[in-house]
């Protein structure tokens, strides 16, 4: 191999990881705030590109009804917990979000989708929904479960997961799709080349991890939520709801996904499957950071991108194989380092 | 006057074991009501249930509204507020953010002011301000705790075991923030096992044992009490149970 193949692969790698990043530190925070790995991160990419991509080619996405139908869903949740002492402004707020939110959006995309819209307003679109779909997941599938084991969670999560990509195929077909590029021109600096769509991964990365550390470094309700990873009975002490602070993880993380699909369908193409893939590469990192690390994650998510960049060049057949192979020496390792921990009773 | 909390009744259970049995108990405005036992009681039991943290069956009303089916953070919002006996605190914060925290539903502006008077009551608490909640002393600790809950403006703070672990000289000057927070309007239920220096600021004071209350009156009775000396004022051998 010489030096230049070796900086196209580690490009290549930074770009896939800076993209395992984002999804890396989603799933920290979801399981930080919830206990819920989150196995669907990767159905909020697919949805995230493939919405993108069905909206640029003018059609209808099948998932701005299904944002709609959980938002429905969400709506008959909150009437039944609240069942027994209805308050009007309550009900009308959850009315509000969980069902005309959802509505006008669904009309949007009509509109919309008809006259092949810019790529903003596919981004937009595509963001909103994907967003709205994490939200209503978490109202619907999650929150009723939020006290229970992380067993339990992790179930749910797996159903969640086999849900939402069986419903993939059905919005989606089987056919893969690409999308527009996000930014389009190119320009090389010595041997490597520059594409608009690799500058912007690497742009929407930063903005996004220097975005959530200011989120979470100086506003209250980023504070909030650390508070509530840390410790969330003393959290629920000083009057910060769980539930509140599950919602902004799910929605962070829908964002965060289906911002990630918009990245990569203009470079890859993608089948209704595929992020399961993508998340959990992500997921390998965020193993590696032991679920709790954030820079460690980012980190280890390049790490992943590099590794698979060159297992690619050299095994094309076992690059999954190789990369999933390095979570075994990181296990192995945690479980000598940490102490027995008795298994969680709760 | 109507009392502020007003516990009817109630019993706490841990699968088929009753912690606590038809308790009731009452603390009014301006009041310090203390609960003194031996360990295993059923005093922390009483307090996180009060909470909302366990289930409770019987009745709890909390300035004249009923608290069944209102979830802890509901309880916050209404001005119960609860230093629980581990503290709870966000270890990995500073203190700061802790105490921000603390006022996470009150409006920014009285926040501001709150943790003023907070460092006013808790100097301590702002030499240290940058530093993280897990790095100081117990008595800091239990500071920063009392400071977090009071940041939330209760209007009756529930404190278990403030004193357990922590240097007398600290226990004194926890003892004294109690007695000036009487002075500035706010209820205590306190839960501990230093009965001596407990009762000595109380107005009221329960004795339980065993899950319920075998006396109560007025703290000043209660300390006077022969019994109650010989079990929990150190003039008898520990663990005895004469009640």
């Amino acid at each position: 191999m010489n030096t230049t193949i070796m900086l196209f692969l580690v490009q290549d790698g930074i770009t896939n990881g800076a993209i395992y990043a984002l999804l890396g530190l989603a799933l920290v925070l979801v399981f930080a705030v919830t206990r819920v790995i989150l196995i669907p991160q990767g159905e909020f990419v697919t949805y995230g590109a493939l919405t993108y991509a069905s909206l640029a080619s003018g059609q209808l996405p099948g998932t701005a009804k299904l944002a709609l139908a959980l938002g429905i869903g969400a709506f008959a949740f909150d009437l039944f917990v609240a069942r027994k002492a209805l308050h009007g402004r309550l009900i009308l707020r959850s009315f509000l979000t969980n069902v005309v939110l959802p509505a006008i959006v669904l009309a949007l995309t009509f509109y919309f989708a008809a006259q092949k819209p810019p790529v903003a307003v596919c981004i937009a679109l595509s963001l909103v929904i994907v967003a709205m779909i994490g939200l209503y997941l978490y109202r619907v599938a999650f929150q009723p479960l939020a006290h229970t084991s992380v067993l339990v969670l992790l179930i749910a999560s797996v159903g969640v997961h086999l849900a939402l990509q069986g419903l993939g195929l059905l919005f989606f077909g089987a056919e893969g799709q690409r999308g527009p590029a996000v930014l389009s021109g190119s320009f090389t600096a010595g041997a490597l080349r520059f594409t608009g769509q690799s500058l912007t991964v690497y742009g929407i990365t930063i903005a996004f991890i220097v975005g959530l550390w200011l989120f979470f470094g100086l506003t209250l309700y980023g504070k909030a939520l650390r508070a509530t990873a840390v410790n969330r009975l003393g959290a629920r002490l000083a009057g910060i709801r769980t539930t509140l602070s599950g919602q902004i993880a799910f929605l962070l993380a829908s964002v965060i996904g289906a911002l990630s699909g918009i990245m990569i369908v203009p470079i890859t193409t993608l089948y209704y499957d595929s992020g399961f893939l993508i998340g959990l590469k992500g997921f390998v990192a965020a193993i590696i950071g032991g679920l709790v690390s954030y820079p460690l994650t980012a980190v280890a998510a390049l790490f992943v991108g590099i590794v698979e960049a060159f297992s690619s060049f050299y095994a094309s057949n076992y690059k999954e194989v190789i990369v999933f192979m390095l979570l075994i020496p990181v296990l192995l390792l945690r479980s000598l380092a940490a102490p027995a921990v008795e298994e969680e009773k709760d | 006057m109507s009392a502020l909390l007003s516990v009817t009744d109630a019993h706490v259970a841990y699968g088929k074991v009753e912690a606590v049995r038809s308790v009731s108990l009452e603390v009014g405005q301006n009041q310090i009501v203390t609960i003194v036992g031996a360990n295993g009681a059923g005093k922390t039991t009483l307090l996180s249930a009060i909470m909302g943290i366990f289930p409770l069956k019987g009745r709890v009303a909390f300035a004249g509204q009923d608290l069944a089916r209102l979830d802890i953070e509901d309880r916050v919002a209404m001005g119960l507020g609860l230093v629980p006996e581990h503290r709870e605190l966000f270890v990995t914060m500073n203190v700061e953010d802790n105490l921000e925290l603390g006022a996470f539903r009150i409006e920014r502006a009285k926040a501001k002011a709150s943790m003023e008077r907070i460092y006013t009551l808790f100097p301590r608490l702002k030499e240290r301000r940058k530093q993280l909640a897990g790095t100081l002393s117990g008595g800091e600790q239990q500071m920063l705790a009392m400071g977090r809950a009071l940041m939330g403006e209760p209007k009756l703070l529930m404190l278990d075991e403030p004193s357990l672990g922590l240097a007398p000289i600290i226990v004194a000057d926890i003892f004294r923030i109690v007695t000036e927070l009487r002075a500035g309007g706010v209820s205590v239920l306190l839960v501990e096992q230093n009965a001596q220096a407990a009762l000595k600021i109380a107005d009221q004071a329960y004795v339980m044992e065993l899950g319920e209350f075998v006396l109560s009156g007025k703290a000043s009775d209660i300390a006077a009490n022969e019994r109650v000396a010989a079990s929990y004022l150190g003039f008898q051998h520990e663990g005895a149970s004469v009640l």
